[in-house]
């Protein structure tokens, strides 16, 4: 407060009149009424819906069958379950990789001395603007095997083919290519997060370090790495929350089966087949075996979030 | 003396950090040349040239495009979709935060924070409901089906920004005003608004990539071809043109040019933007 001009907060106890909170709902209110009917309030309603069976005419309280039937019945939880490790495994795969090229990017990019560093940041960041459909149908056709072989075979690349089904189409390593193509896609935003952070160090504890002859690793790992632990806390959750939340990357290389074989199949493809178009063959959805497994993820979210949160951002 | 100059010299030039960020470069951009390249070639070329620059350059592929009155309204609806959706979370959003700037009492802060935990939770979760909200409203196949969850979707991260942006401005501008008694929404809009435009352009370009680039909710609430939104149609291309892989991709190509051009212009903004939410204000 002191140095900085008086902020409203302090304005606020000065001689205006303050309106109370009847007036200032006035403002809020539209706000409110959009973000409630069609935020809050669907997303608490579908805990509700997840109990229920049946469509909107003929509804139906079943209790927790839908969950029985989702963690237990022998078709449907062995889709869930599939589709629950694979989501583990493509989040791995952000986790570590992503945030590690992250965290190496944005530590390269804050060399004050290094030239072209403005230029680096502005193509690395190019893939996260464009849309995951059109990366994953680019990539798609990259990867088709029928058609980049034989160039790629001249290029002395041949390695990169994986011949004849390709890396989409073999069970092995569909999942593997499909999270490594997001990680490439998605690498911009934590590199630009981490470059925020490790700009906002204060130069002098850098100098500091090395005049007392810390070594640049050890500058890193001792000082620069934990100084910015609130912004890998916040990396980390929104990589979680986005990445049992996808959808895209599996619709755009594979398909909403999570071909081949169910290998790529996410929480995201799984919840769209069941909750929102229904399961082949049949072809009519099922709102409460959908509910409960939007439910499942937004209560595995809030426990995941909040420990991290709490961990992390501390004294804030 | 000398020799270690020209060493820190050479240190300075961090030769291993440029050969890792070129690396790296190539990767991000190949599939971006990749997409290109392809869209100026003939449709039978792209089978006997994969990678390589185009032996005939044409336009023929742009041109069919252009010609094409569908997707002009593929390209109408994504562009009345992402400026309608902006200009309700920027208005609403705006005004909800001067309000919360302004009024702190319990109730207030619980309202405040009931926002931003809507930055942790995905929308998708609410899909289910939604589609039965949608066709209560009527509003399944048309854009109006699309506003308001957009808009729902862009409020937490608005209302988190403004309201600690207007938090911190300086009392003393308001002053003026109300010594000359104005009233609050003059306020609002006459001194706020200017003031917190660059707050504003960050919850703007937050906003405005995911909703360009949205999928889900238009491939499920719509079906009609004269409501569907760009990135909608593009799913449909590959069973349209099943052969006429360098039409696919100038399509692709058009889908993500306003948002690249965007980004090239402003690219500063843009990563404030995009991460924004993250990092306070």
């Amino acid at each position: 407060m002191s140095a900085k001009p008086k902020t409203i907060a302090a304005f606020q106890g000065g001689k205006t009149i303050k309106p109370g909170g009847v007036y200032w709902l006035r403002y809020i209110l539209p706000a409110l009424l959009f973000y409630v009917v069609f935020m809050a309030y669907p997303m608490l309603d579908s805990v509700r819906l997840s109990l229920y069976e049946g469509t909107a005419g003929v509804r139906q309280y079943v209790g927790f069958a839908n969950y029985v039937r989702l963690f237990t019945d022998e078709v449907v939880s062995k889709r869930f379950w599939n589709a629950f490790g694979n989501n583990w495994i493509f989040f791995a795969y952000h986790m570590i990789l992503q945030n590690a090229l992250g965290i190496t990017f944005a530590a390269i990019l804050t060399n004050r001395t290094m030239k072209g560093r403005q230029f680096y940041q502005t193509l690395i960041f190019i893939p996260c603007t464009v849309a995951v459909l059109v990366t994953g149908y680019l990539f798609k056709m990259m990867m088709n095997p029928q058609w980049s072989k034989a160039p790629l075979e001249k290029a002395g690349l041949g390695f990169l083919v994986h011949s004849p089904q390709g890396w989409l189409g073999d069970p092995g390593t569909a999942l593997s290519a499909v999270s490594l193509v997001s990680v490439w896609q998605w690498v911009g935003i934590p590199t630009m997060m981490f470059v925020a952070a490790f700009q906002g160090i204060d130069d002098d504890l850098i100098e500091a370090a090395s005049i007392e002859g810390a070594t640049p690793w050890q500058q890193f790992t001792r000082i620069r790495i934990p100084l910015i632990v609130p912004v890998i806390g916040m990396v980390a959750i929104m990589t979680f929350v986005a990445n049992f939340n996808a959808f895209d990357a599996v619709f755009a290389m594979e398909t909403l089966d999570g071909a081949p074989n169910y290998s790529t199949d996410l929480i995201g493809t799984l919840f769209y087949r069941y909750g929102v178009a229904g399961q082949h063959p049949v072809g009519i959805p099922e709102p409460g075996v959908g509910s409960a497994i939007s439910t499942s993820i937004f209560c595995m979210l809030l426990c995941g979030v909040i420990p991290v949160l709490v961990k992390t951002q501390g004294k804030e | 003396m000398e020799k270690k100059t020209r060493s820190l010299k050479l240190m300075n030039m961090h030769i291993p950090y440029h050969i890792i960020m070129i690396l790296w470069s190539f990767i991000a951009m190949f599939p971006m040349w990749f997409l290109i390249i392809n869209t100026f070639k003939v449709k039978k070329e792209i089978y006997t040239n994969f990678f390589g620059l185009p032996h005939k350059w044409t336009l023929q592929n742009y041109r069919a495009l252009l010609s094409n009155s569908d997707f002009f309204v593929y390209f109408r609806n994504s562009f009345l979709v992402v400026v309608v959706s902006l200009f309700m979370i920027l208005f609403v959003g705006s005004l909800c935060a001067y309000a919360l700037a302004h009024w702190r009492t319990k109730t207030s802060r619980v309202i405040y924070y009931f926002f931003v935990i809507g930055m942790m939770l995905p929308i998708k979760i609410a899909t289910i409901r939604l589609i039965q909200i949608m066709k209560a409203l009527g509003t399944l196949n048309t854009l109006f089906s699309l506003y308001p969850v957009y808009i729902a979707m862009g409020l937490p991260t608005a209302v988190f920004i403004l309201t600690e942006f207007i938090h911190g401005l300086p009392g003393e501008l308001y002053e003026a005003g109300y010594m000359d008694g104005a009233g609050r929404f003059r306020i609002w809009h006459q001194i706020v608004i200017p003031l917190i435009r660059p707050a504003l352009a960050t919850v703007a370009i937050y906003n405005l990539v995911p909703i360009w680039n949205d999928l889900w909710f238009p491939l499920i609430f719509i079906t009609k071809e004269s409501q569907k939104t760009v990135l909608l149609a593009v799913t449909r291309l590959q069973g349209q043109y099943s052969t006429d892989w360098p039409k696919v991709l100038t399509i692709l190509a058009m889908s993500a040019l306003p948002v690249i051009t965007l980004y090239l212009i402003m690219s500063k903004q843009f990563v404030k933007g995009l991460t924004a939410g993250a990092v306070k204000g």
